[in-house]
């Protein structure tokens, strides 16, 4: 469903990716993990067209992203994205989160998109929240709305950007349990995160990058058990120890 | 100290034509009429006050005038602000050095020599008749010049604000309205700029209460504001201290007010849970 093809990347001089390839199918979970700096946000980031690349291809559905004729607004609203820091909209409550794009970009009426913004808090176990700001909620409490949020928007596919770095540990469960349930219910995902955990329980596969180049990408089962390169062994070593 | 100086605050006073048992200034002095001071008739607002003297009307007509100049004014600066503003974020090149070009143009140059220019110059460079209408049949052209100057003048610093407003919020945002479907226009619309007005009420209001005390720059072209009564009543009373205090304290009753309606403002948009955000 996602095909990414020797996507290269500079910020002028400075190349943050490197002839990077891989594919992810339909209900399939990929993990893309690596040392910071290694090109795993921007990677993601260009898989729904907010970070341009300058060489290589992406198709997302059968849609080039980096075609010029192609309707990004109307790519993007298919494709869910959460962030590192939630990005919930702090002047609106998280009922009106959920809404916005719901009726901005699908042209819902407004019951029909409260109805289903509600049906989604209650699956995110947050329905008593739902008048609250975000600057009123935990950090686990708004990534979850934020992922309410996304699926709102009823994607094909959704991004994961490093979900649970910005939270503290006892809250992090609670988003990965969301998370999870997704997984198993089908989700297609590509998740970048440092939550080995996760990627042991739910993931088919993991892509390991380093300096701009996917140096891994293998089958779980091969990426824990063997991994090839150095970097990819040296990086877990320092990962699992803990 | 030694200073001879007939206090009279009563001059401020309107007082009565009956009761009054000076009645001493006729009815014809200028500003009330006559077109020996400022502009003539169409300059002092009839307050429909009865005063032996016309000071008191002075005073009532040059805060008028002050008040009307500068909220007429700050719509503009309000709106050509935001627009400025706005521009000087966006991806397109152009737009954004027109934008820039604006702001350090307004910036830059002496409020007083602004007003000279869209006066004196200004018409002068327009096709003639429009030049020769702004002349000659718009009515009170000094206002309506005293109106457009400062409102652009004030729109550069009111764009430099919003800039800095919606630069202060995380490229996260942008990002997560993008991600969801939402266009750069909405983007703006629904995220950035909610956000950034709230962010930047208070240098918003210091402009604001700004526009009012640069209104009196506006004397100098003419425009019979609160500062140029209060000298014209001056001249006539030579009770500076008198008519100078008063006009002080409007101007510093203006801009309280002011400021109390944007602290309600500012508590009414307030963001539920957040300190940094719209102030507490």
């Amino acid at each position: 469903m996602i095909e990414i093809e020797n996507v290269s990347k500079w910020y002028g001089d400075f190349q943050v990716l490197n002839h990077c390839s891989t594919a992810v199918d339909k209900g399939e979970v990929v993990v893309v993990c690596g040392p910071s700096g290694s090109g795993k946000s921007t990677l993601i980031k260009c898989v729904n067209g907010l970070e341009p690349f300058q060489e290589g291809k992406i198709t997302v559905d059968g849609v080039s992203v980096g075609d010029k004729s192609t309707n990004l607004p109307r790519l993007r609203s298919q494709i869910g994205m959460l962030f590192q820091n939630f990005e919930l909209f702090p002047h609106m409550t998280a009922l009106e989160n959920i809404c916005l794009a719901q009726t901005k970009v699908l042209g819902r009426e407004d019951d029909e998109a409260e109805e289903r913004g509600m049906k989604l808090l209650e699956r995110v176990d947050l329905v008593e929240h739902a008048a609250k700001h975000p600057a009123q909620l935990s950090g686990g409490q708004q990534q979850r709305v934020a992922i309410a949020r996304a699926l709102a928007m009823d994607p094909i596919a959704m991004l994961f950007d490093e979900p649970t770095s910005a939270l503290d540990p006892e809250m992090i469960n609670e988003v990965l349990d969301v998370m999870v349930e997704l997984a198993n219910e089908g989700m297609t995902m590509i998740v970048v995160t440092h939550e080995m955990g996760f990627a042991r329980k739910v993931a088919d596969r993991v892509v390991f990058m380093d300096e701009g180049r996917i140096e891994e990408d293998a089958t779980k089962d091969d990426f824990f058990g063997t991994p090839r390169g150095d970097r990819a062994q040296l990086f877990l070593s320092k990962i699992l120890e803990h | 100290m030694a200073m001879k100086y007939n206090w009279d605050w009563s001059i401020l006073l309107c007082r009565s034509p009956e009761a009054d048992p000076i009645g001493a200034v006729e009815p014809t002095t200028p500003g009330s009429g006559s077109t020996e001071f400022g502009g003539g008739a169409g300059q002092t607002f009839d307050t429909g006050a009865e005063c032996a003297q016309p000071y008191f009307e002075w005073i009532v007509s040059g805060l008028s005038w002050t008040v009307i100049v500068a909220s007429a004014a700050w719509v503009i600066t309000f709106s050509l602000g935001s627009v400025i503003g706005v521009s000087r974020t966006v991806e397109n090149r152009t737009v954004r050095a027109i934008a820039t070009a604006y702001v350090e143009i307004f910036r830059n140059v002496p409020l007083l020599l602004q007003m000279f220019i869209w006066f004196f110059v200004v018409p002068e460079l327009l096709p003639e008749d429009a030049g020769r209408w702004i002349k000659r049949e718009l009515p009170l052209p000094e206002y309506w010049t005293a109106i457009v100057c400062l409102g652009m003048y004030h729109a550069s610093r009111t764009a430099e604000q919003v800039r800095a407003g919606i630069e202060s919020i995380p490229r996260g945002q942008t990002h997560a309205g993008l991600a969801m479907g939402l266009t750069r226009t909405q983007v703006y619309r629904y995220v950035l700029l909610p956000v950034s007005y709230r962010i930047i009420i208070p240098p918003l209001t210091s402009d604001f209460m700004g526009i009012f005390k640069n209104s009196s720059v506006a004397l100098t072209i003419g425009v019979m504001e609160l500062t140029a009564q209060s000298r014209q009543i001056a001249e006539y009373t030579f009770n500076i201290f008198e008519v100078f205090t008063a006009a002080t304290l409007c101007y510093m009753t203006v801009t309280l007010i002011v400021v109390t309606i944007m602290r309600f403002v500012e508590a009414r948009v307030r963001i539920p849970g957040t300190i940094a955000l719209g102030g507490d």
